[in-house]
């Protein structure tokens, strides 16, 4: 649609501006308290500009930790979730890429069950089923490690049926046209199916590393080891610091840590999350 | 190098449809059988059958006097080009054809050979190699689509409606190439259109076939001057021939085409067929135009086509005013309304049984 209409383009400008204000001014706050020591930020009214206190409070954040006592930092917890983010992106998209596989190519008594079957744990996320998994877990020997993070999230509905879909677009002609050639499935799969699905694939990392990022129930129960928190769950715990009053300054800081791998992971793959998930040609 | 041998081959779905019922033919090495048909007759079904693709449900499969009903479609000795060409999007040209050498487990250089060997026989440029599928025409799709199968260098080629994709022009132009291909490589070859135009020019036998079963088999020659049915007559011909229900005089002598016209049919007529009804095929290219004949069929213009080398004349004739097509060399300067008087000559008529369709011998 081509139309050249001044206040159309003056009403969706201001539209869309409003919006980026309503989504970036907790951002920015949150970075004007960051910078901002201690004592300014008990004051009212709280700061609007940013202070002169940026980089001494990421160096408390970082290499000092909260309170008085331990004098750890959380970059270790900022290395956690980035492991966790990962292993969760990764394994779903694995673990989902190979059941669409099988439910879309092969043959097989109660294919569709499957799928199904698949399908309705949808209905069952972890939070719903927090107390078994947290028991198969513990019996498991999995808490406190990355598996016992990552393993109970990994299924996923959502994926496997986003590959079906875009499985189910790709002409059977290539399949046949690889049979001639000789190729077996796997090879079908890893040198066909998988290039042919990039874009798809980097669409749901992202999707799917903001989820795992984000996890904060989870982890929360299954780690006791304060080696094994995620940056997350450090947000929840510096704000629960006993009977003093939150450093939200450094509550702040470390916010603004645990927002900016998911925004880098969003701004790098940008061109392809928006061609994986509107891609239609193959 | 080698023939195909089918031998009853059958094909039931799952599901009880019978969509091949019985197919022999005895493909010579080096012999281009072309698989031709209305959608849904089962052609593409039996290539795919030879292919491997589909599994055969009955009969005898050989490729190169071995057996292959259950063979992998890549144990076959065979390439197959695709209506849709099907290549690979990802991959460049090069890496399309080179992919199943690489599988096969040639050494780099082989693969490089053949592939560059294959690209000079179908003019592809190296540029063009570098290239992904999506960055060429059609007709450059078409070519690698056919490198593909080059290269492989296989027994048979099976090709499932290669050009169909194509626009009119340059169809004309791969169906010569890919005629002059098939001669100079000398690979069997197996190819399904639905366009009796290629059929005819590219096939050395055709096999027509109608709803899973062979109408008739033999060359385009053969096809176009005995056509065993009435299907193989309206389907081979353009404009297609046209058929009128007539009838054998009671003496068995000749057929009455409308009344009071009558043609003789010579050779002692046909006393078996005596006052039955018949269908009379003639094509529109050998009706004649019978100036001042009294034994002409006046025929009412409705249409007239200019084709430059040729004039179609649409019209028809009689009191329930048969439908009929001729075709003349030239222009012919008619219009609609106009009564044009036709004969039919008895050398240039086919007869067919009006029950079974078959053809009648003179």
């Amino acid at each position: 649609m081509i139309e050249n209409r001044p206040f159309l383009t003056f009403m969706a400008h201001t539209v869309l501006i409003l919006g980026v204000i309503v989504v970036a001014f907790p951002l920015w706050l949150t970075f004007v308290a960051a910078s901002h020591d201690a004592v300014r930020m008990s004051e009212l009214p709280l700061p609007i500009w940013p202070g002169t206190h940026f980089f001494e409070n990421l160096d408390v954040v970082l290499n000092k930790g909260l309170w008085g006592g331990d004098g750890v930092g959380v970059s270790y917890m900022l290395v956690n979730s980035m492991i966790m983010a990962l292993m969760i992106a990764f394994g779903k998209i694995s673990i989902s890429l190979l059941s669409a596989f099988a439910i879309v190519y092969f043959r097989f008594p109660f294919r569709m069950g499957f799928f199904w079957m698949i399908f309705i744990t949808l209905m069952l996320p972890v939070e719903v089923r927090i107390l078994p998994t947290f028991e198969v877990v513990a019996n498991l020997g999995m808490l406190d490690t990355y598996w016992g993070l990552t393993v109970p999230l990994i299924a996923s509905a959502t994926a496997t049926f986003m590959f079906r879909q875009v499985f189910l677009t790709i002409p059977d002609e290539l399949l046949e046209a690889a049979r001639i050639d000789g190729a077996g499935p796997i090879r079908f799969f890893i040198d066909i199916l998988i290039p042919m699905s990039r874009t798809n694939i980097a669409a749901l990392f992202v999707i799917l590393f903001i989820y795992g990022w984000n996890q904060y129930l989870w982890p929360l129960l299954v780690t006791t080891d304060q080696d094994m928190y995620t940056i997350v769950m450090q947000i929840g715990r510096m704000l629960e610091a006993g009977e003093s009053v939150p450093q939200w300054h450094l509550v702040m800081m470390t916010t603004l840590l645990s927002v900016l791998p998911p925004v880098a992971v969003v701004v790098f793959m940008q061109r392809l999350f928006v061609q994986g998930l509107t891609e239609t040609e193959k | 190098m080698a023939s195909v041998k089918l031998d009853n081959i059958q094909k039931t779905y799952p599901n009880g449809f019978k969509a091949i019922h019985g197919v022999d033919v005895d493909v010579q090495d080096g012999e281009f059988l072309v698989l031709v048909g209305p959608s849904g007759c089962g052609k593409s079904t039996l290539l795919r059958m030879i292919a491997g693709l589909e599994t055969v449900t009955g009969g005898e499969l050989e490729i190169g006097d071995k057996v292959v009903n259950d063979l992998e479609p890549s144990k076959r000795d065979i390439a197959m080009v695709f209506q849709n060409y099907a290549l690979y999007p990802h991959m460049t040209v090069y890496n399309n054809m080179a992919y199943g050498l690489k599988i096969m487990g040639l050494s780099k250089s082989e693969i490089d050979e053949r592939v560059k060997n294959a690209a000079g026989i179908l003019e592809l440029t190296d540029e063009q190699l570098t290239r992904k599928p999506r960055e060429l025409s059609g007709g450059q799709r078409q070519r690698v689509a056919m490198g593909r199968a080059i290269v492989r260098k296989p027994s048979v080629f099976l090709f499932d409606e290669p050009l169909s994709n194509l626009d009119a022009k340059l169809r004309v132009q791969m169906r010569v190439e890919i005629k002059r291909l098939q001669e100079s490589l000398g690979i069997t070859s197996i190819y399904v259109t639905h366009d009796q135009v290629e059929a005819m020019t590219l096939g050395h036998r055709l096999m027509v076939l109608n709803s899973g079963v062979v109408e008739q088999l033999g060359t385009p020659i053969e096809l176009y001057e005995r056509p065993a049915s009435l299907f193989v007559a309206e389907f081979i011909g353009s404009p297609a021939m046209n058929i009128l229900d007539t009838k054998i005089s009671e003496d068995g002598e000749s057929v009455d085409i409308a009344t009071n016209i009558g043609l003789a049919l010579g050779n002692g007529g046909l006393p078996d067929y005596a006052g039955k009804k018949v269908k009379l095929g003639v094509r529109p290219e050998h009706l004649q135009l019978a100036e001042g004949s009294e034994n002409s069929l006046p025929l009412t213009v409705t249409l007239v086509e200019h084709l430059g080398a040729d004039t179609l004349v649409h019209g028809h004739f009689g009191e329930d005013e048969t439908d009929m097509t001729v075709r003349r060399s030239g222009t012919l300067k008619t219009v609609p309304g106009d009564k044009l008087p036709i004969s039919i000559t008895r050398e240039n008529i086919h007869l067919f049984d009006a029950e079974t369709s078959r053809r009648i011998d003179l």
